[in-house]
Formats: C-alpha cells, structure tokens, sequence
C-alpha cells in the first residue's frame, strides 16, 4: 500500500496544457476516482503516475518516494486499461502470469499465485483459453486478475468498465469495490461517467481543462459544488442555475418540486412554472419549462420522484418552489462558490 | 422450388467452375515443367505431336544434363545461402526500423516510411552501375558476399514498410501493459509485439526469399565464375547454348528451384494475405 501524491504537475503537448498544475494526494487505501468530461487531462494525468507519459513539470510522488525518473515497471503499480490490453497470443493463464515471470518470480511459486489472482475473480475455469475465446466481462476480470497477482502499492484503473453492456456494468462496479475494499490497496480511477464515479469513490477529483476542480466525498462534490462546473457536471439532470443581481444561483432540479410537494412551508421561495414538456423515465419524471415571473424566460428542469404525486401538465403554469437552504451561490465571474445572501 | 435447386446449382457450378480455372491457371505451368522435363528432345522439336503429353518414352537424360554436366546442386546450396543470409540480414534490420517508424509520432513518422519505400520504387537496372563500382571497391566482385550485401537494399525498405503497417495495428496498450508489468521498452517488444506480428514476420520471410531467388540482375552483374553463380543466372547461362535451348534441363531446373518456394507458399498463405492487407489498410 502507498500513498501517491502529484505536486503541481503539468502536461504540455505543443500550446495544449493537458494538464495543468494538478496537486492531489491520496489517502492510504483510498478508492479516488478522476471524473471529467472527455480531453480533461484524467487519462493523461493517471498516465503520468504509471509513468507512461513524462510530466512536462512537477512532481509525482508514490509511497514518498520522487518517482519522475522511474520506469513504469520500477513504480510497484499495476495498471487495467479500457482495452483491457491483453496478450493475445497468450492463455489466460500466461497472461496472469506474465507479471510475475516479468519480476523474476520463482517459477514454483507462480501456479499457486496465479490460481489465487483467478479465485478472487471467479475465472479459475478459463486458465487455459486465449482472450479471444473470452467475453467482454471474462476479459475484463482477467485483467484484473493480471493486476492484482503481483499485490502491487497501486492500482490504477483506466475507464476499465466502459467496453461492458450496462447491466453488466452495474454488477462488476459492485465487484470492484467490494474486491478494492477487501485488498485494501490505494486506488485510481479514471471515468466520465458520474454514476460510477458516485458509486465507487471514496473520494472523487473532478477535473476540467488540466485542473482539479473540486476534490471531495461523492457528497460533498455533489451537495456542495465548489463552482458552476461541477454543479454543471453532476447530477443529471445538472443543477439550475439562475442570475440574480450580483451572483447565480443554483439549484438541483429535485429540489424544485410543486408547492404542496415540500413536507413543510417554512423557508420556502415560490416560483412560477411554466411547463412545455415532460418525459417519463420510470421511477423519475422530468419536467422541462421556463419560468415566469422574477425570472422571465429562464430555462430550468424539475425532477419529481414517482412518489411526488401532486399531478403535472405540460402547458401549464404551476406554483413550484425551492427550499432556501437548497440554493447555492456562485460569483458571476470566476464562476466560484461564495456566501449565501437573500434571493 | 425447382427454380430455387436450380439457381443454388447454377450458383455451384459457377463457383466451381471460377475456382477450377485459377487451379488450371496455376497449376499449368508445374505441370509443363515437369512434363517438359521428361521429353525426349526429339519429342519436344516434332510439330505434329500433341505437346500435353509423352508421344515417345520418357527419359531421365535431361536431369542427367542438369545434375552431372552443370554445377546445378552449387548454385541451388548458394542461392539458399544468399537467400538465408538476406532473410536475416532484412529480419535485423526491418524489424527494429519498422517498429521505430510506427511508433515515431507526428508526421515525421508517416513521411520518413513513405521515403523508405520510394527507394524500393528505383529499379535494380538502374542500380546495378553504381553498385557495381561499389562492390569493385570493396573487392567483393565475383563473391557470393556481393550478393548478401546487395540484395538487402530492396528487400529492407520494402519489408520495413510491411511490417511498420503491422506493428502500426497494433495497440499500443499492449506494450504498455508488459511495461507496467514488468518489462522495459526493449523487452516489451521482444515478448508482446514480435510474437504477435508472426505473420508480417514470417511474410517479410517468404517475400525476400522469393526476391532472392527470382533476382537476375545484380547476380548477373556481379558473379562471373561458374561455381559461385545462383540459379537464377546459372541456368539461363550454361543451358541456353547460342540459340540452342536444353529446354528439358531448363524446365527441370526451374521445376526443382520452384516447388519449394510453392509448398512455403502454401503452407503460410493464409498468414502471408494477412500479412499484406494489414499492410495495405495501415
């Protein structure tokens, strides 16, 4: 186990600042996950700790330890990528395998290593095929497994559950945290898919344009929003934001309800309504419309869980509300969070 | 119905048929070869006879001419040995070249592969004066060594195009995986990518193999004295007489030289197609 830690480390490709001053620092046996949207610098930025790429500036430090100069395969990490990167001309077992003959591990003792990685994952019946006699799902815990045999400091984890259909995904990110929590080793995680990133962080970083935006417990990242773009990226629908004098403020579309929604009628600022449209997603509806009022013309979307059953039309101009203490505040400018102040 | 069986075995004969004429196509000229190769002179110079087969009885007498009067078994041990050492000569150097040009980014990568494989486009005829004062001075004339030194300046550039389309395809990911497993850059490409390019491998193989037993040329140029010949000059040389042609000793000596090329050929010739159409997209 080891903590990593960049200090302000930058990634310049010509004019581009793919990354640009990152300092994080994991925490021992944390699950991190790197959220943006795509070209943030996450790929580049967790591509810098395996030491696949050369950092353009900065430090990056593994178990305390400058690692800048090191080879990828000096640094203790292992490292799944989306395309799983497995040899193809090697058995599954080979391919497990491979790490432990690469480190010069005694051969008697890898048989028993690599039996060990396989149970974890419950792939001890596909030793002896090729990759591509495996599916998406087989393939994916068999990079795991190739990643775990050599009980590496770190684990870095690249999209690696984005080739899976989805209702195979939402089984193998259960499968991953509860293995990550059982190993206990430090984690990287690398994803712009926010569901995952919630689902399985401990903490999540969330990145645009080369920088760490926020970095937080999925609660926090999603509660408190430290700017507009993170308000904007979480959340899907993402949060409402509207202009008030000298400031914006946001709101997250399921804290705009029907007035006889709200379970009380304290702290309450009422808003006009107009609904256009309405789609039904199940457990969820979501209302589009603009509202009227105070805030002529502003787009905004509510989000009313099946349960709220205050009825709805589109075309309708309806008494909606938010409570105050759900209202967040954003300078106009810098797009930051700032202190809270009458609406 | 019946129109339905009709059409399917319309359909068959017509795929039979197309595949019958390609297997004629190329199968005729072994078949000549080797029926030539057992004439009688004076069956082979007769007008009237049908040329498909043996009016009169065969005879050995033609491979006697091959084997006893000329240095054939000499020239078909040096054509190999040329051949091999050009087959590893180009798998040294190609290997490595092609790798660096498919993983060199930007465009200086694309450009330098495309003026490696300009230079294959310049033909030999037009190489051979030049060459010729280069191996006058490096005192190599009338030595196979010659040939090994010259043969692989078009059998690299082009196998350096191949087998960089190759490792173009593939991904990246892999090398960089038995990096972080373990490997350095070097290993990485000893262990992952070599193994899996077997096939562009084993094309840049057959492919200058072939070059080097077809090649006339520069084997003309360069070797004069009998016993250092290849085939490929040795046999038009010493059985073309004037215009007197031992054509029975000539087919049995392209017939010899040919068939294992065409087995080698049949045995990889899945891989080889492979080989160029990855080669071809990339």
């Amino acid at each position: 186990m080891a903590i990593v830690e960049t200090r302000d480390v930058r990634k310049h490709f010509g004019d581009v600042h793919a990354v640009d001053g990152v300092n994080l620092t994991t925490k021992e046996g944390e699950f991190l996950v790197l959220l943006g949207p795509s070209g943030c610098g996450k790929t580049t930025l967790l591509r810098m700790v395996a030491g696949l790429e050369d950092p353009t500036g900065g430090e990056i430090l593994i178990g305390g330890q400058v690692v800048n100069d090191l080879p990828p395969r000096a640094r203790k990490i292992a490292m799944v990528f989306q395309s799983y990167a497995l040899y193809p001309h090697m058995r599954v077992f080979d391919n497990i395998a491979f790490p432990l003959r690469a480190q010069g591990v005694p051969r008697a003792e890898i048989p028993h290593k690599v039996e060990w990685a396989a149970g974890l994952f419950g792939i001890e019946k596909l030793l002896h095929r090729k990759p591509r006699e495996l599916s998406g799902g087989e393939r994916q815990r068999v990079a795991l497994a190739r990643a775990v045999v050599r009980e590496p400091a770190v684990f870095l984890l690249d999209e690696p559950l984005s080739n899976l259909d989805a209702k195979l995904r939402t089984s193998a990110r259960d499968e991953l945290q509860q293995f990550q929590r059982r190993i206990g080793t430090t984690t990287i995680y690398v994803t712009h898919d926010q569901v995952e990133a919630m689902g399985l962080g401990d903490r999540i970083a969330v990145m645009q344009g080369g920088k760490v935006r926020q970095i937080g417990t999925p609660q926090e990242v999603y509660d408190e929003p430290a700017d507009t773009f993170v308000a904007g990226f979480l959340g899907s629908p993402p949060m409402n934001l509207l202009e008030i004098p000298d400031c914006l403020v946001g709101f997250r579309p399921e804290h705009f309800l029907p007035k006889e929604a709200h379970e009380s009628r304290d702290g309450l600022l009422a808003l006009k309504f107009h609904i256009s449209r309405i789609e039904y997603l199940g457990a969820d509806r979501l209302l589009y419309g603009a509202l009227e009022g105070k805030f002529p013309d502003t787009k905004v979307i509510s989000k009313l869980a099946s349960t709220v059953s205050t009825p709805v039309q589109p075309g309708k101009t309806q008494d909606f509300a938010v409570r105050e203490k759900d209202f967040r505040f954003f300078d106009r400018e810098t797009g930051l969070r700032t202190r809270p102040r009458p609406v | 119905m019946a129109a339905g069986t009709g059409r399917r075995w319309g359909l068959r004969v017509g795929h039979f048929g197309v595949v019958g004429l390609f297997t004629l196509f190329t199968a005729f000229p072994f078949y000549w070869m080797l029926v030539t190769t057992f004439k009688r002179t004076s069956d082979l110079l007769k007008r009237g006879n049908n040329p498909f087969v043996y009016n009169e009885a065969p005879t050995l007498e033609n491979l006697r001419v091959l084997f006893q009067e000329t240095l054939y078994v000499r020239w078909l041990v040096n054509t190999a040995l040329v051949g091999v050492a050009v087959v590893v000569i180009t798998l040294i150097l190609a290997i490595p070249a092609g790798y660096a040009l498919a993983r060199l980014t930007g465009r200086w990568g694309e450009q330098l592969g495309i003026g490696i494989f300009l230079t294959y486009l310049v033909p030999p005829t037009l190489l051979f004066i030049p060459m010729s004062r280069v191996i006058g001075d490096l005192g190599l004339q009338d030595s196979l060594w010659s040939l090994v030194l010259v043969y692989p300046s078009f059998t690299i550039p082009f196998c350096t195009w191949l087998l960089m389309g190759f490792f173009k395809a593939i991904p990246r990911d892999l090398e960089e995986a038995a990096m972080i497993d373990g490997l350095s850059r070097f290993g990485a490409f000893v262990k992952v990518v070599i193994p899996i390019s077997v096939a562009g491998v084993l094309t840049v193989v057959i492919f200058s193999f072939t070059l080097v037993m077809q090649e006339f040329v520069y084997a003309l140029t360069f070797i004069s004295s009998v016993r250092q010949m290849t085939v490929s000059v040795g046999v038009p040389t010493f059985l073309v007489h004037g215009d007197v042609y031992f054509w029975g000793s000539l087919m049995a000596g392209s017939f010899i030289a040919s068939v294992p090329i065409a087995i080698l050929y049949n045995f990889f010739v899945d891989r080889f197609i492979a080989g160029f159409t990855v080669g071809a997209i990339k």
